[in-house]
C-alpha cells in the first residue's frame, strides 16, 4: 500500500513501475494465470487473424456441402447450411469479446461510482444504492439477462444491456466496502484536512488505490458475461444467426445432436475455453494484486 | 430486545424491501416494452376489440401510478394476472411446473453439498497432494463449463452413445439424473472451492492445533471441530448457489425439455407471454430471497459473533 501512496507525492514514474513490476513478477510466478493469458492471446490472435486463418466466409450459406464432419478442408466441419464451423468460431470470437467488453464497461461506468458514493457518504444514500444493489442481486444473473431481452428483444446491442445490467450490483459492492476501508485511511484524512474537495479525494486518492479489486472482478466478469451472452444465444435470445456467436452456433447444434454432435462440441468448446482462460487470469490478478499476498 | 430477535427484524425488513424493489422492476418491465404492450401482447393479427380487452385485463388503461399500486395489491392477494396465451391465471400455470423446478434445484443442491464439502475437506486435509491439484483443477474446471454445453455432452455420451439415460423429457424416474448432474456441476466446484478455503484458514487455527495436542483423533478434529466452524462460510455460498441453480435451470430445463417453469419462462418469452414472464421471474427472484433470508438466520444462528456484531 505504501508504494501506491508515494505515487500521490510525486515519485510517480519509479514507483508505479515498480508496482506494476512487482505484479507481474507475481503473476508470471501463478502458473495457471500464465495459461490463462496464453488461451485469452490465442483467441484475441485467432480473432484478429481469422481472415487469414480460413477462406471462407462465416456466414455464406452452401447447402451441398451441409453436415460435412471434420477434415482436411473443414477441420471442425461444416453446419446445416454448408456453413464453415472453424470460420463462424473464428469470426465468433471477436464478437463474444465485443460483447464481453461493453457489457463489462457498462457494470464499470454504473456500479463503480455508485459503489464510490454509496460507500463514501454513507447514510440514506447508501441505503438507497444497497437497495438498489440487493434488488438486482436477487435476480440470477441469466433471469435478469432473459427478462430485459424479453422485453427490449433480441440483438447485439440489447443483448449488451442485458447481460451488463447484470454486472452492476457486483461491482456496487466491490467498489463500497473498499472505499469504506479506504476512507479511514490517513492519506484520505490528510487531503481532507488540506481542503482537497469530496470528488477529488474520491476519485484522485481513493479510486485510484481501489483500482486493484476492481481489475481483478472486471477480468472475472468477462468470463460470466461470456457465458450469459451465449446462453442467451443458446436460448435463440442473444446475437441473432446468420451472425457467427458462439452461443447461438450451440443452439443450432443442438438440432442435429444425434446426426452431427461436432456442430456442438466445438463451439461449446470455444465457450469454456475463453471462459476458463479470464477465471484463470483472473485468480492470477487477485492474488499478484493482494498486497497482503506480497510478503510471502 | 435480544440480539437475535433484533438481527432477524433487521433482515426480515430487509427481504421486504428487496422484494418491493424486484415487485417494482418486474412491474416496470412490461412498461419498458416498446410501443403498445397490448398490441405486442396480442399479436400483428389482432383486433382493435382483442387488443382493448387486453389492455383493460393488464390494467394499461389506467395511469401509471395507479397501475402500480393495483399491480402490488394484486401482488399481496397472491394474484399474478392471466397468462395472455391461456387465460389461466399465471399462479396455476407456474404452480403446475414449479414441483418439477423445485425437484431439480433440490436434487442439485443436495449434490453439490455432498459432493462440494467432501471434495474441499479432502483437499484441504491433504494440502497439496495429487488429489487437492485434481480437485483444485476440476472445480476450475467446473465453474468455467456452459451448462447447456456441459448438458449436450451428457447427452452426447449417455444418451447418444451408452444408450444409458434418457436425452429429454421427464417421464422415467432416471430422467432426473443427467438435468440434475448438469445443473449441480457449477455449484459442486464452488462449494468444493469455498470449503478447501474455508478449511485451510480454520486449520491453521490455535484450538485445532489444541484439539490435536490433547490427543484427540484426527476423524474428530476435522468434522467436530473445523468443518463445524468452516461450514459457515460455505453455507452462505450454498444459499447464493440456489439462486444460481434457479438461473441454471432456465438453461438445463431448455437442454433436456425438462417441463419446470424455467422452460415455461423461455416458452412463454417467445409467445410474448409477459404476465407469465412476470410471475415467474417474480417467482425465482422470491425464492432466492427467501432461501438467502433462511440462510442468514441460520448463519447468525450458528455463528453467536454475527447476531451480536
Amino acid at each position: 500500500m505504501a508504494d501506491i501512496t508515494l505515487t500521490e507525492i510525486g515519485h510517480l514514474d519509479i514507483r508505479e513501475d515498480s508496482l506494476l513490476r512487482l505484479t507481474w513478477r507475481r503473476f508470471r510466478r501463478h502458473r495457471p494465470a500464465l495459461v490463462g493469458m496464453f488461451i485469452l492471446l490465442a483467441f484475441a490472435i485467432l480473432a484478429i487473424a481469422a481472415p487469414i486463418i480460413t477462406p471462407y466466409d462465416p456466414t455464406a450459406q452452401k447447402l451441398t456441402q451441409a453436415l460435412i464432419r471434420p477434415c482436411a478442408a473443414h477441420p471442425l466441419g461444416t453446419d446445416h447450411l454448408g456453413r464453415d464451423i472453424l470460420a463462424r468460431i473464428l469470426y465468433g470470437t471477436r464478437l463474444s469479446m465485443l460483447i464481453g467488453i461493453f457489457a463489462v464497461s457498462i457494470g464499470l461506468i454504473v456500479g463503480v461510482p455508485l459503489g464510490a458514493i454509496s460507500g463514501y457518504y454513507g447514510g440514506w444514500m447508501d441505503m438507497v444504492v444497497q437497495r438498489i444493489a440487493d434488488t438486482l442481486f436477487s435476480f440470477p444473473s441469466i433471469l435478469l439477462a432473459l427478462s430485459l431481452v424479453a422485453v427490449l428483444g433480441v440483438g447485439l446491442q440489447n443483448v449488451i444491456i442485458s447481460v451488463g445490467v447484470g454486472t452492476i450490483p457486483s461491482f456496487i459492492r466491490l467498489v463500497r466496502s473498499t472505499v469504506l476501508t479506504l476512507r479511514e485511511e490517513t492519506y484520505v484524512e490528510a487531503a481532507r484536512c488540506i481542503g482537497v474537495s469530496d470528488w477529488g479525494i474520491i476519485w484522485r486518492h481513493i479510486m485510484r488505490n481501489a483500482m486493484a479489486p476492481i481489475i481483478v472482478q472486471a477480468t472475472l466478469s468477462m468470463g460470466t458475461t461470456i457465458l450469459v451472452a451465449a446462453g442467451l444465444g443458446f436460448l435463440g435470445l442473444g446475437v441473432q444467426p446468420p451472425t457467427p456467436e458462439w452461443g447461438s452456433m450451440l443452439g443450432e447444434g443442438r438440432q442435429y445432436i444425434f446426426s452431427a454432435p461436432y456442430m456442438s462440441t466445438f463451439p461449446g468448446l470455444a465457450i469454456f475455453l475463453a471462459v476458463l482462460g479470464f477465471n484463470l487470469v483472473g485468480d492470477g490478478l487477485r492474488d499478484a494484486l493482494d498486497p497482503r499476498l506480497w510478503q510471502r | 430486545m435480544s440480539g437475535f430477535t433484533r438481527y432477524l427484524i433487521q433482515r426480515l425488513v430487509a427481504a421486504l424491501l428487496t422484494l418491493i424493489g424486484v415487485a417494482t422492476i418486474v412491474f416496470f418491465l412490461l412498461r419498458l416494452l416498446p410501443g403498445d404492450p397490448a398490441r405486442i401482447i396480442a399479436g400483428l393479427l389482432a383486433s382493435e376489440e382483442e387488443i382493448q380487452r387486453i389492455r383493460v385485463q393488464l390494467g394499461l388503461d389506467k395511469p401509471l401510478w395507479m397501475q402500480y399500486i393495483i399491480f402490488m395489491g394484486r401482488l399481496i392477494g397472491g394474484d399474478l394476472g392471466l397468462s395472455a396465451r391461456t387465460s389461466q391465471p399465471v399462479l396455476v400455470e407456474v404452480a403446475a411446473r414449479l414441483p418439477n423446478t423445485l425437484k431439480l434445484a433440490v436434487v442439485s443442491t443436495i449434490l453439490a453439498t455432498v459432493v462440494g464439502v467432501s471434495a474441499g475437506v479432502i483437499a484441504a486435509t491433504r494440502r497439496y497432494s495429487l488429489f487437492d491439484y485434481i480437485a483444485s483443477f476440476g472445480s476450475l474446471i467446473g465453474i468455467s463449463m456452459p451448462v447447456y454445453w456441459l448438458g449436450l455432452l451428457l447427452i452426447i455420451l449417455f444418451a447418444v452413445k451408452l444408450h444409458w439415460l434418457p436425452a429429454a423429457g421427464a417421464e422415467k424416474p432416471t430422467s432426473i439424473i443427467l438435468p440434475s448432474l448438469t445443473l449441480a456441476l457449477f455449484s459442486v466446484a464452488l462449494v468444493a472451492r469455498m470449503t478447501r478455503a474455508s478449511m485451510l484458514e480454520v486449520l491453521n487455527q490455535d484450538y485445532i492445533r489444541t484439539a490435536r495436542a490433547k490427543g484427540l483423533k484426527e476423524r474428530t478434529v476435522i468434522f467436530r471441530h473445523a468443518l463445524q466452524n468452516a461450514f459457515i462460510p460455505v453455507l452462505t455460498v450454498i444459499g447464493l448457489q440456489f439462486g444460481a441453480l434457479l438461473g441454471g435451470a432456465v438453461l438445463t430445463e431448455s437442454v433436456f425439455g425438462w417441463p419446470g417453469i424455467g422452460l415455461l419462462l423461455v416458452d412463454s418469452i417467445f409467445a410474448r407471454d409477459y404476465p407469465v414472464v412476470q410471475g415467474i421471474v417474480l417467482i425465482f427472484s422470491a425464492m432466492f430471497i427467501l432461501v438467502n433470508l433462511i440462510v442468514d438466520i441460520l448463519y447468525a444462528y450458528i455463528d453467536p459473533r454475527i447476531r451480536y456484531g
